[in-house]
C-alpha cells in the first residue's frame, strides 16, 4: 500500500502501456479475452484515480503526489510529476472514458489487438500531459497522443467517403481527415516547440515552477537581440496557437468536424471527451501562470475568438446534415465557453469574477466531457443500426427505439445547458464570471446560447420527432433497441450529468480550490 | 598493455573476409554461417567497449598503439572516445542486421560477403583511428568495395552510373581532405600523424581558417552535404539493401565524423571562422532534403533524400560548436544510423516481393508483412522526431544548439519537422495500407526469421533511446566535453 501510494501518479500514468502490453500477449482470434482483458485493466488507472481522489487534499497549496526522476539530463530536464486539483479533474476524466469508450468499442472485430493496444497507449498520452511538471515531459507526451489517435482515425475510421483535394483527386475521407489531424497539430505545436527550446536554452531548466518564477521574473532587457517584451509575446502567440488548434477554437477548428467525423465512434468519444481538453488546459497550465501580463494584453482578442467560436460552431452546427458532424461542430460551440472564460480570468486576473469564470470553465471542460462523448456515442450507436448518419433519413424514431429516445434526450439536454444537468452549471459560471469583466463579448456569448438550443433541439427532432420513416419501421432495416452493453456505456455518463447538474460542489470544491491557489 | 578490443573489433570483418574467400563458391551455407558469426563477435566485442567505456573519465579510452612507420610517424594508434564508442557500437549492429537481412543471396554471396566485410573493417577503422594517416587508409578500404558492391549487385538500371557517381565524388572530397591533412603535417613540424599529439599543435588562426574549408568539405561530401549530396540518394538507390544499410547506416556517419575529428578538432579555430556558413548549408540540407523527399515516388528514394535531410542535422549540430549540439550530433548519428538501416531492409524486403518500389504502385503490405510495417512506422516517427523515439533525443539538443548561435536558423530548420512528418505518413500508408493492388495479391511472400530479428533489434534501439537518453547520451557528453575544451583552449 505504501509503495502504490508513494507511486500513485506513475502507476496511473503507466499501467495503460502495461494494459497494452498483456493485450498484445493475447492471442489474436480471441476476440472475448481481449476486449475483457482491455477493459478489465483500464478499470485499474480509474480505480488508483478514486484512490487518488479520496487522498487528495485540496485545500493544500501546490502541487501533491510530486516524483521526480532523471531522464535527459544533459538538457536538464527530468521526470517530474505531480497533480493539482485542476489536472486532478482532468484525470478522473480521462481514466473514466478510457474504460467507457472501450467498451463501446465491443463491436469492432477488425484488427481489435491493434485497436485495443493503441487505445490504452493513448490514455498513457493523455495523461502524460495532464501529469507532467515538466516542460519538455509534457511537450513529449503532447506529441506522442497524437500517433494512436491518427491511426485510429486512419485505420477504424468510417470507410465510405470521398474527398476532392486537387482538381479531381480523390481521397478517402479518413485519410484525408487524420493526416489534416496530425499536421495540423504537429504543424501548430512547431512554435510551442521552438517556444520550448528557447526557455530551455534560457534557464538551462525546464521545470514547471521553476519556469513560472524565472521566466515571470524577467522584464526588462533584450533577449536574441530584441527586446524582452518582444520575444515574450511571440512565445505568447506560440503558446497559444499550439493550444487553440487543440481547443480547437475558431479560425484553427476546420480540422475538428473532419477528424470527428471519420473517427470510429469511441475515437470520436476520446477525441471530444479528452484531446479537446489537452488544448484548454495548456491555457490553464502553461500559458496564464507564464504570461500573465501577455494574457491580459491579449485577453480581448482571445474571447474574441471565443465568442466566434460559439457563435459560429452552433451556425455550422445548426446547417448540418450529418448527426456525426453537427455534434462535431457542437464541440466547437461548447469549447468556446471555456475559451471565454479563460479570457476573462486573464483579463482580470485575481479578481472574484475572475475565479468564477476559471470555476466555469474547468467545470465545463469536465462537463463537456462527458455529454460528447455521451452524444458521439449515440450518434455511434444510431449509425450501427442504420449505416447512414444523414439526418434526413431518420425520423420519428422515437416509439420505435423508447429506451435510446429517452437516453439521447437527457444527454441533448446536458449539452443544450438545462438547468438541473451539468451543462448549466458551468456554463453558467462561465457567464457569470466573465459579465462584469467582457461584457460586451459575454453578451454576444449568450446569443450563441440560443443557438446551441436550435442545433440540438433540430438533431432530436429530425432523428426521434416527426412523422415515422417507415423505412426503418419493418422488415430487414428495422432498427433494434439500444442493447444492455450500450445503455452501460451510457450509465456513468448520464449518473455524472445528473449528479453534476443536481449537486456540483463535490467537484467544485476541488477545481475552486486550486484556482484560487493558482491564479491569486 | 591490456586486451586489444580495437585491434579485435577492426580485423575481425577483414579476418572473416578472407575466411570466407578460401571457401568454394558454392558452400553457400557456411559462408553465410561464417559471415553472421565473425558479425555477431565484432557485435558483442563492441557491445563491451560501449558498457565499459568508463564515463567518468574524459578522454580516449582503450588506446592501442603499435608502431608501422616510424620514420614518418605513422602508428596503428586506436582509441575510443565518447563520440565514436556509440558509433563503433552502431557499426556493430549494422553489420549483424546487414548479414542477417543478406542471408538471401544467392548470385556469389562469397564475394559479396567478402567486400561487404572488407567495408566493415574501413568503417570500424576510421572511427577507432587516433592517426590522421591510418584514418585515411581505412577510410579508402570502405570506400573502394562500395563501388564493386553497386556495381555488381546493385539495380541493374542505375547500378553503373550511381556505382560511379559515388566513387569519384568521394575520391575527390577525401583527396581533397588528404592535401589539407598533409599540408597539417608539414606545418605542424612534429613529424607526426599522430592526432592526439596534433590536437596541441597550435596551428596559428590564419592557417586554421584557410584548411579548415577542404579538410572539412572533403569529408563532409561523405556526409551528404549540400551542394555535394547528390550522389548519395543515388547510390542509396542503386545499391543492394544490405549495401544501402551500411551506406546511409554508417557510411555517411564517416564522413560526417571524420569531418568532425580532423576538420573541427584538429583546425578548431577555422571551425569557429567557417560556422556560420556550415550552418548554412546544413540549413539547406534540412529544409531542402526534406521537400524533395516528399514528392519522390521512389519508396528508395524517399528515404535517400530523408538521410539528406536528416545529415543536415549532424552537420548543423557540429556548426553550433554548442555542447547541445555537438551531442545532439552525436545522438543523431547513432539513431539515424539504426533508423536508415531500417527503412532500406524494410524497403529491400518489400521490393524483392513485389519487385517494383514506386509507391503508387504498392498497398496493403501491412497484411502480409506486419513487423515490416511496423518496422517502418516506428521508423517514421524517429525520422519525424516524434517524442518517445531516438530521433528526438537527438533533433531537441541540436535545436537549442541553434537557439544558442542565431535563433533565425532553429526557425526555418523546424519547418522540416512538418514536411518530413506529412511525407512519411503519406509513404505509410500509400505502401503499407490500404488496398493491395491486385497484380500483388498471393504474391507477397512472409519475411524469414532472421529479417524479423534484425527488424526488432533495430526498433528496440531507436524506441529504448527515445525512452531512456541516459542509454547513450552520457557516452557523447564525454566525447563533447573534449572537442569544447580544444574549441576553447585554441
Amino acid at each position: 500500500m505504501a509503495f502504490i501510494n508513494q507511486h500513485l501518479l506513475t502507476l496511473i500514468l503507466f499501467f495503460p502501456v502495461l494494459a497494452a502490453a498483456v493485450v498484445l500477449c493475447l492471442p489474436n482470434r480471441n476476440l472475448k479475452a481481449i476486449r475483457w482483458t482491455a477493459f478489465g485493466l483500464s478499470m485499474v488507472p480509474f480505480l488508483l484515480t478514486i484512490l487518488l481522489w479520496v487522498q487528495f487534499k485540496a485545500g493544500q497549496a501546490g502541487f501533491q503526489f510530486q516524483e521526480q526522476a532523471s531522464w535527459y539530463a544533459a538538457i536538464h530536464s527530468t521526470f517530474h510529476v505531480g497533480v493539482d486539483g485542476l489536472s486532478l479533474t482532468m484525470v478522473l476524466l480521462t481514466t473514466l472514458l478510457t474504460p467507457v469508450a472501450l467498451l463501446a468499442s465491443f463491436n469492432v472485430t477488425d484488427r481489435l489487438k491493434a485497436y485495443m493496444f493503441l487505445f490504452l497507449l493513448l490514455e498513457t498520452g493523455m495523461l502524460g500531459v495532464f501529469l507532467s511538471l515538466d516542460l519538455l515531459i509534457f511537450f513529449v507526451f503532447w506529441e506522442i497522443g497524437l500517433v494512436p489517435m491518427y491511426f485510429l482515425i486512419n485505420q477504424w475510421g468510417s470507410e465510405k467517403g470521398e474527398r476532392e483535394i486537387w482538381k479531381g483527386v480523390k481521397v478517402q475521407s479518413r485519410n484525408y481527415a487524420s493526416l489534416k489531424f496530425i499536421i495540423f497539430t504537429m504543424g501548430g505545436s512547431l512554435g510551442l516547440l521552438l517556444a520550448i527550446q528557447m526557455l530551455g536554452v534560457l534557464f538551462q531548466n525546464y521545470d514547471l515552477p521553476v519556469l513560472y518564477q524565472k521566466w515571470n521574473s524577467l522584464t526588462t532587457g533584450t533577449l536574441l537581440g530584441l527586446p524582452v517584451e518582444t520575444v515574450k509575446t511571440v512565445a505568447f502567440w506560440a503558446f497559444v496557437i499550439a493550444f487553440a488548434i487543440k481547443v480547437p477554437v475558431w479560425p484553427f477548428h476546420t480540422w475538428l468536424p473532419d477528424a470527428h467525423t471519420e473517427a470510429p465512434t469511441a475515437g470520436s468519444m476520446i477525441l471530444a471527451g479528452v484531446l479537446l481538453k489537452l488544448g484548454a488546459y495548456g491555457f490553464l497550465r502553461l500559458v496564464l501562470p507564464l504570461y500573465p501580463v501577455e494574457s491580459a494584453r491579449y485577453a480581448g482578442w482571445l474571447a474574441f475568438l471565443a465568442v466566434m467560436a460559439i457563435i459560429f460552431g452552433a451556425f455550422a452546427a445548426y446547417g448540418q446534415k450529418d448527426f456525426k458532424r453537427l455534434v462535431a461542430y457542437s464541440s466547437v460551440n461548447h469549447m468556446g465557453f471555456v475559451l471565454l472564460g479563460i479570457a476573462a480570468a486573464a483579463k482580470a486576473a485575481g479578481t472574484i469574477n475572475a475565479t468564477i469564470a476559471l470555476n466555469g470553465a474547468v467545470l465545463q471542460m469536465f462537463n463537456h466531457g462527458l455529454s460528447a462523448a455521451g452524444m458521439f456515442f449515440l450518434v455511434g450507436v444510431i449509425y450501427e443500426r442504420t449505416h447512414t448518419r444523414n439526418l434526413e433519413d431518420f425520423g420519428g424514431l422515437f416509439p420505435l427505439v423508447p429506451i435510446y429516445g429517452g437516453i439521447l434526450i437527457f444527454t441533448s439536454m446536458a449539452s443544450l445547458g438545462l438547468p438541473g444537468l451539468n451543462g448549466f452549471v458551468s456554463e453558467f459560471l462561465v457567464v457569470r464570471g466573465s459579465w462584469p469583466i467582457l461584457t460586451l463579448y459575454t453578451a454576444i456569448a449568450m446569443i450563441g446560447l440560443l443557438f446551441t438550443g436550435a442545433y440540438v433541439l433540430k438533431g432530436v427532432k429530425n432523428v426521434l420527432q416527426g412523422p415515422m420513416n417507415e423505412h426503418w419501421g419493418e422488415g430487414e432495416h428495422k432498427i433494434t433497441e439500444i442493447n444492455m452493453r450500450e445503455i452501460f456505456v451510457m450509465a456513468p455518463l448520464m449518473t455524472l450529468i445528473l449528479v453534476i447538474g443536481v449537486y456540483p460542489a463535490w467537484i467544485l470544491d476541488v477545481i475552486n480550490k486550486a484556482m484560487m491557489m493558482l491564479f491569486h | 598493455m591490456h586486451f586489444p578490443f580495437l585491434s579485435i573489433i577492426v580485423f575481425t570483418p577483414l579476418v572473416a573476409a578472407l575466411i570466407i574467400l578460401l571457401y568454394k563458391p558454392e558452400q553457400k551455407k557456411a559462408i553465410r554461417i561464417t559471415a553472421l558469426s565473425a558479425a555477431v563477435f565484432a557485435l558483442a566485442m563492441s557491445l563491451w567497449v560501449y558498457f565499459t567505456y568508463d564515463k567518468v573519465a574524459v578522454g580516449y579510452q582503450f588506446i592501442e598503439k603499435y608502431n608501422w612507420m616510424p620514420a614518418l610517424g605513422i602508428s596503428l594508434h586506436f582509441g575510443v572516445d565518447g563520440m565514436s564508442a556509440p558509433l563503433v557500437l552502431l557499426t556493430g549492429v549494422v553489420m549483424v542486421t546487414g548479414v542477417m537481412i543478406s542471408w538471401g543471396i544467392d548470385d556469389r554471396p562469397r564475394e559479396f560477403f567478402a567486400f561487404l566485410f572488407i567495408l566493415a573493417s574501413g568503417v570500424f577503422g576510421v572511427f577507432a583511428s587516433l592517426d590522421l594517416f591510418m584514418l585515411f587508409f581505412f577510410y579508402e578500404i570502405a570506400v573502394f568495395p562500395m563501388y564493386l558492391l553497386i556495381s555488381i549487385w546493385g539495380w541493374i538500371k542505375t547500378r553503373e552510373y550511381a556505382a560511379m557517381k559515388l566513387t569519384l565524388y568521394l575520391f575527390i572530397g577525401s583527396v581533397v581532405s588528404m592535401i589539407g591533412a598533409l599540408v597539417m603535417y608539414w606545418t605542424s613540424g612534429m613529424h607526426t600523424f599522430d592526432m592526439l599529439v596534433l590536437e596541441t599543435a597550435k596551428f596559428t588562426p590564419t592557417f586554421q581558417k584557410i584548411w579548415f574549408l577542404p579538410v572539412f568539405l572533403g569529408f563532409a561530401i561523405l556526409g551528404g552535404i549540400f551542394p555535394f549530396h547528390n550522389w548519395s540518394p543515388d547510390g542509396h538507390v542503386a545499391a543492394p539493401t544490405a549495401v544501402s544499410m551500411f551506406h546511409a547506416g554508417v557510411l555517411m556517419k564517416l564522413g560526417a565524423f571524420a569531418a568532425l575529428r580532423v576538420g573541427i578538432m584538429l583546425l578548431p579555430q577555422g571551425a569557429i571562422f567557417w560556422a556560420p556558413l556550415i550552418m548554412g548549408l546544413a540549413l539547406v540540407n534540412i529544409v531542402y532534403g526534406a521537400f524533395i523527399a516528399s514528392v519522390q515516388t521512389d519508396f528508395k528514394y524517399v528515404i535517400g533524400f530523408s538521410s539528406v535531410s536528416h545529415m543536415g542535422l549532424v552537420m548543423m549540430g557540429f556548426a553550433t560548436l554548442t555542447p547541445e549540439g555537438l551531442t545532439g550530433a552525436g545522438v543523431q548519428m547513432f539513431s539515424h544510423g539504426i533508423m536508415t538501416a531500417l527503412f532500406f531492409a524494410a524497403v529491400g524486403m518489400v521490393y524483392d516481393r513485389a519487385h517494383t518500389r514506386q509507391i503508387p504502385e504498392l498497398g496493403g503490405m501491412i497484411k502480409p508483412l506486419p513487423l515490416v510495417g511496423i518496422g517502418v512506422i516506428v521508423g517514421s516517427l524517429v525520422s519525424m522526431g516524434m517524442p518517445g523515439f531516438s530521433g528526438f533525443i537527438a533533433e531537441f539538443p541540436i535545436f537549442m544548439g541553434m537557439w544558442k548561435t542565431h535563433a533565425l536558423v532553429a526557425i526555418i530548420a523546424a519547418i522540416s519537422i512538418v514536411v518530413t512528418a506529412s511525407y512519411v505518413l503519406l509513404v505509410v500508408r500509400r505502401v503499407f495500407f490500404g488496398k493491395m493492388p491486385e497484380a500483388l495479391e498471393g504474391h507477397i511472400a512472409p519475411i524469414r526469421n532472421l529479417d524479423k530479428i534484425a527488424l526488432v533489434l533495430l526498433m528496440t534501439l531507436m524506441i529504448g533511446i527515445g525512452l531512456f537518453p541516459a542509454l547513450i547520451v552520457p557516452w557523447v557528453q564525454t566525447g563533447v566535453q573534449h572537442i569544447l575544451a580544444l574549441l576553447g583552449g585554441a
